[in-house]
């Protein structure tokens, strides 16, 4: 690392993240970027049924047989969950960049809030799916 | 790195570099970040909502929707945004991370190697589904 080099300096340290006690907006923030990391990967199991069903049945009735399982479920769960977690985190920043909801109450208010709108609406996108007529 | 202006330039030193920041590129890379936030809101509850209705369906079934055009059209939006957003996102992820010069020059390579790679895939297998070769 860098500072092995310029440690020898003796210069003061500014103290890191293990320094802080946590708190809900940084919890949420390193969320933030995990969730951005896992649909970075994410788009690896996008484009496999993306090029399954352009491929034909055969190659489709493989995804769909993963898609199918317990594992393929969690995963497109999880997955679901990660993309609309990540939106609303990001719909956040964008309400923090015009210079509103910054304060010590409202900043935690609106963290708190993506968590429990990504867990819910985890669930409605998956019942709408549902009367759209998937799942079945 | 933006490209210098030759030093005949008429303007002050001060002039220009003003607005440009640390990296010299501006602000730039921060406005497309927010830019493909913004469209990437309405683009993901489309596309989620899409592809999970879909799931379980027979493989004509998918093929005859994603193929529509007005479907296919949003999913092109989508995943190309997305592409762009995963590029310029990954890439401050690396620059936080890893400071040694080569690793972090060879993962920015992949990183920009993989989201093209994403982003064309993702573009012919939609089209092939649209135009059915
Ligand atoms: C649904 C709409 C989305 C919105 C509103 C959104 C918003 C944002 C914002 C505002 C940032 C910057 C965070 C910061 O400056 O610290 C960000 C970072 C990121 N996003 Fe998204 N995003 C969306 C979808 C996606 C998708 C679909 C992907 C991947 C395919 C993705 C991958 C990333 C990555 C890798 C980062 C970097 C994370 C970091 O720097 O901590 N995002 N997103």
């Amino acid at each position: 690392m860098a500072e092995a080099k310029t440690s020898a300096k003796n210069r003061p340290l500014s103290p890191h993240l293990q320094i802080y006690r946590p708190t809900m907006t940084m919890m949420m923030s390193i969320v933030h970027r995990v969730t951005g990391a896992a649909l970075y990967v994410g788009t690896l199991l996008l484009l496999w049924w993306l090029i399954a069903a352009a491929a034909g049945p055969n190659a489709y009735a493989g995804v769909q047989w993963f898609l199918e399982t317990v594992i393929g479920r969690l995963i497109l769960f999880g997955y679901t969950w990660a993309m609309i977690q990540h939106m609303l985190g990001g719909i956040r920043h964008l309400i923090w960049d015009t210079g509103r909801g910054l304060g010590p109450v409202e900043r935690e208010w609106l963290t708190m809030a993506t968590l429990v709108g990504s867990v819910g609406l985890t669930v409605i996108v998956w019942f709408i799916a549902y009367l759209m007529g998937g799942f079945r | 790195m933006s490209d210098h202006e030759p030093s005949s330039s008429m303007r002050t030193p001060m002039g220009r570099v003003r607005h440009l920041g640390a990296a010299h590129a501006g602000t730039k890379h921060f406005w497309h970040q927010r830019l493909t936030s913004v469209a990437l809101v309405p683009l993901t509850i489309g596309a989620v909502i899409l592809v999970l209705s879909l799931m379980g369906r027979n493989h004509a079934a998918v093929v005859q929707i994603l193929g529509s055009t007005a479907v296919a059209i949003g999913l092109l939006l989508f995943v190309l945004v997305s592409a762009y957003h995963m590029w310029l996102g990954m890439q401050v992820i690396i620059e936080d991370y890893v400071h040694d010069e080569l690793p972090k020059i060879a993962m920015l390579m992949g990183n920009t190697f993989f989201s093209c790679a994403v982003a064309l895939t993702a573009v012919f297998a939609i089209l092939k589904l649209s135009f059915g070769l």
